[in-house]
Order: structure tokens, then sequence, then C-alpha cells
């Protein structure tokens, strides 16, 4: 056994310092037709996503949707960025200048950056040259990817710290305490993803995808990442830092013109960004969907089919946000953390405990059906646990209630500190008439003040 | 006369709250809000609070309310309502306008709830003019199913608005959907959507037009089959429960205390609504139920305003069964509006029959009419309270007449303003996020609360 592990930290270390394999040998022009790609792309996925958004909600909200701007309404985004750019920029008296001209710039360039390290497609010629459909990879790209999406905060951090008033700075507030929290457990999913395909490269997670999708086999850390993903872009149901109710549009709040489209364009792009990494963990990345799969010996698995099959992968994703948008209200800020540090993070060690002990189990040598045994035995032991302590709950609940109900005070109408009617089913001492005046011989006005004081507290 | 030795002869040392000037018109007294600058004061003394002024201009505020919030971090330590940003002098103007105009104005105070101000001061002057037991069934039964049909509208508008602040969108698209199909009822029945001015001293001002009554009908399955659309979105979701469960408490003692009515208080469990306890309008021999609530929180509010708007539908129902044909304004020509009014060829007026008869037929009606339309009826003096349940609560209106041709005297208690008195004893020691969701719950219509 110890040789095995000697083998493989070996190999971890040998990947390390090299290069992964297939990148870094492109011309340059090459390279910056990828970039150009993949910026172009990005742009016009914006553009088309809002009005998708748009026109999805009112789909769910029994509306039309925008249906003026070019045919059916798809140029919408297009006109509003013109609009936005064309508005009269202004910056409050109160801001600090530098920071907030630099914030939305800080907010939108990490934004593309991450799609950079997203693997688009398999190997594909271009003008005879053969290449990746991926600009460049490394050994640890999804750690760099987590990196730069976590960078991407500071724009909307000092977007609120500059304005230089006081819903964007609890708007920046509210995001960069989001997007720490739900940062560690998007990475705690990935944790599963890494064990199973012993690589942290974007297209080496691809690649051993290639049997059967992660998010099939490790469902939970699918789960994870699929909430916190929500959670660190911002969206409903967890759009605080923007909660327009409360906030107006927090950290956004003083921002106008073409800023303003400069946080709305990273939000969008993060949204694709985070929708691409799900794609390419736990969907399988631009491997075509299994039926598809199957036809022709995995000809659709090659040449530029694979870009449409990560482009409808992503645009489901992008759906899933959307509906849930058009679906669900919003979190509040306390129960918005408790859900990330109380039950993913928790959730996700304890998954990811689990996964690596199999792991373990099965490279010693542990066959299929004992693990499934002992796995079956346990999750027996903790039914029959938790039946049995809920049963217990019910009865002392029950006991409870019945010692409440015998121990049931005649009506006090002075109880809260001020004289109330006996509610229906109460037994009122006295008529409701009789109870306006203070009782004779009570001191209720101490009482009142005291216990009105505790109840506004 | 100098403009400016005017303006340099200022003196507000006088009172710290109202400092007096003197003008070519008389003292000038400036009130400043010293909630403010108390405020302004604690926070330059260098505690880690910051002050927010939520509104006028604020998204979720209802309008035009502004709240001042104290903040610690996200924790609102103190809250106060800032009012009178949409104050529009309807109680003074009522003064200036005979009684019928009256209705014209009141319908405009609570802008959601038109019919019920309508009501609370047509009942006033009815029963001034000691008519109340006068006005004909088929008016009666009209009134009571526009109040319902209002009460429907406006706990749609308040569960709506109270959605979309919490981010639930389609909880809003839905809610105004519905509404809309109630207001498309009040324009062929009134002719207007809102501000109808329908419910006039004496009966209504136009009998229901033909086919209204199916319309009705078909509005009352609609909301049958759709009502639920909102109870799936928000009965059991759990984020929703989780803004509002035990959110913007306010108990039985605590409401008795600050005076606060309608759903906020029948959540306490106190089923106290005035359509059972003081019937009005014949609403003793209507069946409905009043929904309670032992919850004291913004879920129970949200629950009940769903279940009232079933029990309205059902009261509707029972509405239509009783429509018999018949007149819609008292017998007695010194009160009753004179014409109803017709769509001719040039728009709608007064009906040409009606034109016809005082013109040519009739010396006496001509001179009722010139009477009526131009001068008003005159009220016999004396005071009255009257109360209605509007969607918010208690909605009074205090008339008091001198026996002229105009009031002396029009006080509304509304409700929005009494039931605002909570918001600091429902927000403070929550969260920001809390007083969107409480301030919804009370459900404040700025047009009323500043009349």
């Amino acid at each position: 056994m110890t040789t095995r592990l000697a083998d493989q930290l070996g190999r971890a270390e040998i990947q390390a310092v090299e290069q992964v394999e297939g990148f870094g040998a492109d011309p340059w022009w090459i390279i910056a037709l990828k970039c150009l790609g993949i910026f172009v792309l990005l742009l016009l996925m914006t553009l088309f996503v809002i009005v998708f958004e748009r026109k999805v909600v009112a789909r769910m909200q029994h509306r039309i949707g925008p249906n003026r701007v070019g045919p059916k309404g798809w140029l919408q985004s297009l006109a509003d960025g013109v609009k936005l750019m064309l508005k009269e920029d202004i910056v409050p008296k109160a801001a600090d200048r530098v920071v907030y001209i630099l914030a939305p710039i800080i907010s939108a360039v990490p934004a593309f950056l991450v799609f950079g390290l997203i693997p688009l497609g398999p190997e594909v010629s271009i003008f005879g040259e053969t290449t990746r459909l991926q600009l460049t990879d490394t050994p640890v790209a999804v750690l760099l990817i987590l990196a730069i999406a976590s960078s991407g905060v500071y724009g909307l951090m000092l977007a609120g710290w500059s304005s230089g008033s006081p819903y964007p700075l609890l708007g920046g507030l509210r995001s960069s305490a989001q997007v720490i929290s739900y940062e560690l457990a998007m990475s705690l999913s990935f944790v599963a993803v890494f064990l199973f395909a012993g690589t942290m490269s974007t297209s080496g997670i691809v690649e051993s995808q290639e049997r059967i999708w992660y998010a099939l086999i490790l469902a939970p850390s699918f789960v994870v990442y699929m909430v916190s993903m929500v959670g660190e872009t911002n969206r409903a149901p967890f759009d605080l830092p923007e909660a327009e109710g409360e906030l107006v549009a927090g950290f956004g709040t003083e921002y106008s013109s073409i800023k303003y489209a400069m946080f709305f364009l990273a939000e969008y792009i993060n949204m694709i960004n985070v929708s691409a990494l799900a794609t390419t963990l736990f969907l399988g990345g631009w491997r075509a969907p299994w039926p598809l799969s199957a036809i022709g010996d995995g000809m659709f698995n090659e040449g530029w089919w694979p870009l449409l099959w990560f482009l409808a992968k992503v645009l489901v994703l992008l759906f899933v946000f959307i509906w849930l948008r058009g679906t669900l209200p919003r979190f509040r800020y306390d129960q918005f953390m408790k859900l990330g540090w109380k039950v993913l993070i928790p959730f996700s060690l304890a998954w990811i405990v689990l996964v690596g002990g199999l792991r373990l189990a099965m490279n010693e040598g542990v066959t299929r059906q004992q693990i499934f045994l002992v796995v079956g035995i346990a999750l027996a032991v903790f039914m029959v646990i938790s039946f049995i302590s809920s049963w217990i709950g019910e009865r002392v609940r029950d006991d409870e209630e019945e010692s409440e109900d015998a121990a049931e005070k005649p009506f006090d109408p002075f109880a809260g500190g001020h004289p109330v009617p006996p509610l229906p089913g109460q037994q009122g001492s006295t008529p409701v008439a009789a109870t306006v005046g203070p009782p004779a011989g009570s001191d209720h006005t101490d009482e009142s003040d005291s216990s009105e004081e505790g109840t506004r507290a | 006369m100098n403009a400016d030795a005017t303006f340099s002869t200022t003196d507000r040392d006088d009172d710290p709250y109202a400092g007096v000037r003197e003008t070519t018109e008389g003292p000038v007294y400036t009130v400043t809000g010293q909630d403010w600058d108390d405020v302004v004061g604690a926070a330059a003394a260098g505690e880690e609070r910051i002050v927010v002024n939520m509104g006028p201009q604020h998204p979720s505020t209802h309008g035009v309310l502004r709240l001042i919030l104290e903040l610690d971090g996200e924790i609102v330590r103190e809250a106060r309502v800032g009012l009178g940003y949409l104050h529009t002098g309807i109680e003074k103007n009522l003064e200036y306008r005979n009684w019928t105009q009256g209705v014209t104005f009141v319908t405009r105070m609570d802008y959601l709830a038109p019919f019920f101000n309508e009501a609370a001061y047509v009942f006033g002057v009815e029963k001034l003019l000691g008519i109340s037991d006068d006005i004909p069934e088929r008016a009666n039964v009209i009134r009571v199913m526009m109040m319902e049909l209002n009460r429907i509208s406006s706990h749609l508008v308040a569960i709506a608005t109270g959605g979309m602040e919490m981010g639930a969108l389609t909880v809003m698209t839905v809610g105004f959907r519905e509404r809309e199909r109630t207001l498309d009822l009040f324009e062929l029945i009134t002719g207007l959507r809102m501000n109808s001015a329908y419910i006039r001293p004496g009966g209504v001002a136009q009998d229901l037009p033909p086919g209204a009554v199916e319309s009705v009908r078909e509005y009352l399955r609609w909301m049958w089959d759709h009502i639920g659309e909102i109870e799936a979105f928000c009965n059991e979701n759990p984020i929703f429960k989780g803004r509002t469960q035990e959110n913007g408490y306010l108990d039985l003692a605590g409401c008795m205390a600050l005076g606060i009515t309608g759903p906020i208080l029948r959540a306490t469990g106190l089923p106290w609504d005035l359509r059972k306890t003081q019937p009005y309008c014949g609403y003793e021999t209507y069946e409905f139920d009043v929904p309670t609530r032992d919850t004291c929180d913004s879920y129970g509010r949200f629950r009940i305003r769903v279940d009232e708007i079933k029990e309205s539908l059902k009261i509707i129902e029972q509405c239509l069964d009783r429509l018999e044909p018949g007149p819609v304004m008292v017998e007695d020509k010194k009160i009753a509006w004179p014409a109803q009014l017709a769509i001719g060829s040039d728009g709608m007026g007064n009906s040409l029959d009606h034109i016809r008869h005082i013109m040519g037929e009739s010396m006496e009606a001509l001179i009722h009419h010139f009477k009526l339309v131009t001068e008003g009826f005159r009220v016999p003096p004396g005071e009255v309270y009257v109360p209605v349940e509007s969607p918010r609560g208690e909605l009074g209106a205090h008339v008091v007449s001198e026996g002229g041709t105009r009031p002396y005297r029009v006080h509304f208690r509304d409700p929005s303003f009494n039931n605002l008195q909570a918001v600091a004893a429902m927000c403070e020691g929550g969260m920001v996020a809390d007083v969107i969701v409480a301030l919804a719950s009370i459900d404040p219509v700025m047009g009323g609360c500043d009349r």
C-alpha cells in the first residue's frame, strides 16, 4: 500500500511541474484567435441571456416579455446596453473617485478570465492547426478558477465602500460575507470530484467523465455546488447584496451609465462562468449526452459538435437560474448565512470523508459487495435510530402539551400590560366593557410599563 | 418691500422645533423634524450606527412613507416613521364642496380601497340625513358587492407587493393579474377602474349595466380556480415561511395599546371584524366567517388576507343571488341625484329622456335638477361617527354638519395611519429585511394615511 501511495504522490508531483498534455504549443495567432473568440462568445451570451431571462420569466409570470426591439425582441439587451452607455455618468460628491471608478473594472475583468480555463471541446483544426478548444489549462486549473472568481468580489466590496452612502455600504458588506462563505462550500464540493478524477485540470476532469457524469455518482456534491453557485453569483433567492426591496440596488445604488452596465455584465458573465464550471466538473463538459454519444462510434464527440453540447448544457443551467428567480422569494441575511455555514459546509465535509473512505477502501481491495453491505447496515441503523428518536420526541411533546393544557390559567385581561378582550374560548372573568378601566387595588401601571418594555426589547 | 430684509428677520431660537420668522403675510413657522436632528446628533457622537433614511423614495415603502432607521450592522435599533409626503388636503377640500361632490374627494384617499372610503363617508351623510333605512335593497346589495370586490383587489395588491418586496416576483404578477380582472369589473360597472365615486348619498350613482352580473359570475369562477396559485407559491414555501414567520410580532395587548385593527388584529386571534361586530349595510344577513390566526406575525396576516379573499368571494356570490330589479337611489326627490347617465353619440352624459323631461315637460323637475346639481341638498345639523371594515381595518368617518349644503368638517380615522404606529414595535431588534416584510404585512396606503 505504501508503495502505491508513494507512486501516486510522485505522479502528482510530476504533474504539478509539467504542463497539461496538449497545451502550450499553440502559435501566437491561434491564442489570440481563441482569446477573441471567448471574449465575443461571452459578450454575445450575455446579450442573449438577458433577453432569454426576461422572456422566460415573462412566460412564467403570464406576460409576454420584451418583443419590440429587433426580431421578436431579441435585440432588447443590445438596445439597453447602448442606452446605458449613452447615459450621463454620475460620480457622487461623497464617493472616493479613484476606487469608485476602479470598482466596476475590478469586478468585470476576472469574470472574463475564468472562461479561458474552461474546455469548450476536444481537438479541432483551425486553419490547418490542430488545437484544443480551450485557451489554456494548468494542473491546478480549478483552483485558479476559484481564485479568479473570488477576486471579482473585491469589485462589489469596493463599489459599496467607495460610494459613500449607506445602501451601497450594506450591499458591499453583504456581498463580501456571502461570497466568502459560499466560496468555501463551493470548493468543498469540488474535492470529491478531484478525488475521483485524480486531477485538477479542467480538461483532465472532462476526460475522466467519459464513462459516467460526476453529477450522477457524486450527486450530493453536485447539489451543494448548485446551491453555492447561485449564492456565489448573487442571484435570486440569494440576491441579498442587491436586494431591491431592502437596499434599492445594493452596491450599485450610486452607479450609473457604463459603470453600472459593467456590474451588470459581470453578473451575467459570472452566471455563465459558474454554469460552465458545473458543466465541466459534473455534467461531462463538452461530451455529448448519453444517447447521442452512442451514435456513429462517438462521431458527436469529435470536431466542432462538442461546442454545441457544451453550450446546450450551460443554457440548461442558466435556465435553472431563471427558474429559481421566477419561483422563490429572497432569503434573509442570517438565514442565508446559516444555510451556508451550518448546512452546506458540514454536509460537504461529511460527504468528503465518506467519499474519501470509500475510495480508500476500494484501493485497499475491499469488494463492492462488502461496501454495499456495510453502507446498507449503517443506513438501516441510522433509520431505526431516527425513527425511535422522533417517536420519543413526539411522545414527550404530547406530554408537554397535555401538561400545558392542564395548567391553563384563568383569563387575565392585564397579563400583557394593557387590557385586552378575551379571545374566543377564553373565559372572560369580567365582561369586556368592564375591563377598560384599571381594576381596583392593582398597581397595573408599573406592571404594564415593565412588560411593555419586555415585549419591545 | 425688500425680500432680503424680510428673510433677515428670521428668528429660529424661540422654539427649537418650530422656528418663527416674520414675513409680509405674517409669521411663518418652520417645523423641523426633531427626531432626525436627535438621530444625527447621536450619530455624530461617534456611535457605530448608521442612520438610513428609507424613503420617501424607496421601492419598498409603499408609496412615500419615510422610515428613519438606526442600524447597528444589519440590526435595526430604532425605527421611526415620517409621514405627510402625500398630504392632499382632502378633508379640508370637503368643506368647500357640496355633500355629493365630497364622494369624489374621499374616493381618492385610500386609493386601493376607494369604495370603502366612499361607503364610510356616505353612511355618515345618510345617518345625518336620517335616511339610512330608506336606501333601496338593490343599492345596498350593490354596495356590499362593490366593497367585497374592492376588498379582494386591495388584499391582492397587499399580497402581490409584499411578495415582490421579498423577491417573489411571480407572486406579484399573479396578484396583479387577478387585480386587473377586478378592476375590469369596476370599469364595467362604474365606468372607472379606480376613484369611481360610485357610492353616493342615497344610493349608488348608476345601476348595474347589462351583462354585469354574468361578468361577476365569470370572475368568481376564475377566482375560485386561481386563488390557489398564490397559496401554492407561499403557504408551504420554506423561504417564504422563514421570512414571514415570527416576523413583525405584535400580540393582542400591543394591538389594543396602539389601536391596531384589521388583519393585524385578527392575526392575534381576536375575531374583530366590524361586519360581524357592528354590522352595517345588511352584512348581518350574509353568511361568512372571520378568519383568524393566533401567530401574531406576518405569516398569519398573509394567510388571513388570502382567507378573507375567499370569504369575500362567498359574499359576492350571495349578493348576486339577492339582486332583484328595483331602484338604486332613495325615493326622496330632494336628495336623490336627479339623472342617470347614458352614453350618447357624443360620449357619456345625462340621459336624453331626463333632458327631455326637465327641458320640455316639467318646470318643477328642472328646478329640482338645478338646485341639486348646483347647490346640493341640505343636511340637518349634527355629528356622527360611522366605521366600516376596510381591508386594512377600521375606517371611520366623523362627519359634522351645520345644516348647510357643505360639510362643516369631515375627519377620517384611516387604518393605515393608526396601523403605522406599530412599525417601531414590530421592527426594532429585527433586521433590515424584516422591516420590509413587517411593513408589507401592515399594508399601509399613504394616500389614506396622509389624506
